[in-house]
């Protein structure tokens, strides 16, 4: 066996045993480092495919920023006490189902799909060939996509803004103190 | 079989100086690789020089840990007026060998209503964290454990990952001085991170690539912090202020603030566990300090001026791992400098420094440098 297939297997039982450990561990802040465990993993799968950019933004984007927002909305709302309910046995089969069928359909589409193997020498995705792609207006550019992405990203942040903006000063009046 | 450095210092017709083979480190590890594919399978070979490369690293980075406190405490010593550890070797060399034992003997206290599982994980997600990112540092020419074509962004998305850690750590102690202390360490790192991203953006327009070690080449002529004019100098002190901030340090020290919050994230842990993020913090202040020694003052890359050949020649003597150590240390005084001459922010004038202040310096930076690299007007 190669020792890539060996990492593959590796990351894929990591991706799978902490997935299932994520939605059904009864701790919270536990799930979160479970649905951390599984953000690396993918990460590694991309360094395994020498995709390193792809596999440097995982780690910023996914495990640096949107799991540490997770934890740090754990911190302000939860306590160390508080455990979920365990679901009922109803809710759990409509899950198993659910995800089952979704399992299914994409196990199905990715074997109904005709890979063909390309005898052609990996490309080096460095910082240049995604700066020069993704503001190109050519053919296989991502000007539009990119431009579009900008705009929603603008509009949630004045959004935010909006939303944690304070009203206008109010006055204060203070009460006075009795000074004798 | 001898290695390739022997044979090429016996030549007689090498057009390439003597120390300059004897500097490059490419060729002892290409030998060290061609040797173990006699003996063994390709797989076994890259499970052995994995492992190497760990040991190696591992004992790289218990040496500078050590290394580390013992500075510190000098540095202190030295901005006080007082003398520091003198007595355990000379010159106290040994008193941080002898700290360390204590800790390894220390009990480790089990915490009665903590979250057992994440208690123990937290300080090993902040070492992880620390020794992922110094794989990626070039210490000198071929002496580099991992050269990715995205250097940089690679090093700084790793050693974020600490910060889940130092999270981690603060909620499950279930202490309320922790969890504060977790907090506001975790609002710190989030925001100074921008900062020490858009100042190292300003060194990759100039670079023109993320990968360390083209970085490292480019300033063969001279170092980015000279040629990228004032917009790089603007550049180092960010990243200098932001860096500081990430690795909590003082005068950002909030996360633990002794006088308010006893000991912050770590209040709760004992023994090794805590020595782990000790450790941690001296070696993220070490990779901060590489980063910037790589990035802005040339990493191992002697001190080189322009066409003054005779200059260069003399400079090329001195091998490249000191300049690269002597330049990480240089950082490294600097930031212990901070430490100990400026009082400790609060937490509202440390949000307000880094988004009213370093944010919006940083971004006009950022243009300057673009508009100065497409003029062509840097050296």
């Amino acid at each position: 066996m190669a020792s890539n297939q060996i990492m593959f297997i590796l990351f894929s039982a990591m991706i799978i045993v902490f997935s299932i450990l994520t939605v059904t561990s009864r701790k919270i802040l536990r799930a979160a480092v479970y649905l951390l465990f599984v953000l690396v993993s993918t990460s590694g799968l991309y360094f395994m495919l020498n995709y390193q950019f792809l596999a440097a933004v995982q780690l910023t984007l996914y495990a640096g920023g949107i799991v540490v927002l997770i934890i740090f909305s754990i911190l302000l709302t939860s306590h160390i006490s508080q455990n979920f309910e365990s679901s009922g046995w109803k809710k759990n089969i409509f899950s198993a189902i659910a995800a089952l069928t979704g399992a299914i359909l994409a196990i199905i589409t990715i074997l109904e799909y005709g890979f063909t193997a390309s005898t052609e020498a990996a490309q080096q995705v460095d910082m240049r060939l995604i700066g020069k792609s993704l503001l190109s207006v050519d053919y296989d550019g991502y000007v539009l996509p990119f431009e579009v992405i900008s705009i929603l990203l603008l509009a949630a942040m004045v959004a935010a803004i909006v939303i944690a903006k304070k009203g206008a000063p109010k006055k204060i009046v203070l009460p006075k103190l009795n000074q004798e | 079989m001898l290695p390739d450095i022997v044979a090429l210092n016996t030549s007689p017709s090498l057009s390439v100086p003597w120390w300059k083979v004897v500097y490059d480190f490419s060729s002892l590890t290409e030998w060290i690789d061609a040797s173990l594919h006699n003996y063994m399978s390709p797989f076994w070979t890259s499970i052995t020089e994995m492992l190497i490369i760990g040991v190696l690293i591992l004992l790289f980075y218990a040496v500078i840990g050590l290394f580390l406190v013992y500075a510190e405490r000098k540095v202190c010593a030295f901005m006080q007026n007082r003398l520091g550890p003198n007595r355990v070797g000379p010159f106290g060399i040994f008193q941080t060998i002898a700290d360390l034992f204590k800790l390894l003997f220390k009990e480790l206290i089990p915490i009665k209503n903590a979250d057992g599982f994440l208690f123990n994980l937290a300080p090993f997600i902040v070492i992880i964290a620390s020794f992922m990112a110094i794989a990626a540092i070039p210490f000198a020419k071929g002496l580099h454990a991992i050269d990715l074509n995205i250097g940089v962004l690679y090093v700084m998305a790793v050693s974020a990952m600490g910060v889940i850690g130092v999270l981690l750590a603060g909620w499950s102690s279930n202490n309320k001085y922790s969890l504060i202390g977790a907090m506001r360490s975790g609002a710190q790192i989030v925001s100074y991170e921008l900062s020490v991203g858009l100042s190292i953006i300003t060194i990759i327009i100039l670079a023109g690539s993320m990968q360390l070690s083209v970085i490292v080449e480019a300033q063969r002529d001279g170092w980015f912090i000279f040629k990228g004019h004032i917009p790089a100098f603007i550049a180092f002190i960010v990243f200098l202020i932001s860096s500081t901030a990430e690795t909590n340090r003082g005068p950002f020290d909030l996360a633990e603030a002794e006088s308010e919050l006893t000991a912050g994230y770590h209040t709760e842990y004992s023994g090794i566990k805590f020595a782990f993020f000790f450790l941690a913090e001296y070696i993220n202040m070490f990779i901060v300090a590489s980063i910037a020694a790589t990035v802005f003052l040339g990493g191992w890359m002697p001190f080189h001026v322009g066409h003054w050949e005779g200059f260069n020649y003399i400079m090329d003597f001195i091998p490249p791992f000191i300049w690269y150590i002597g330049k990480t240390f240089f950082v490294i005084f600097l930031m212990m400098w901070f430490k100990w001459t400026f009082p400790r922010l609060r937490i509202d004038q440390l949000l307000t420094l880094e988004w009213k202040y370093l944010l919006p310096i940083n971004l006009v930076n950022v243009l300057i440098m673009a508009f100065i690299v497409l003029m062509g007007w840097h050296f």
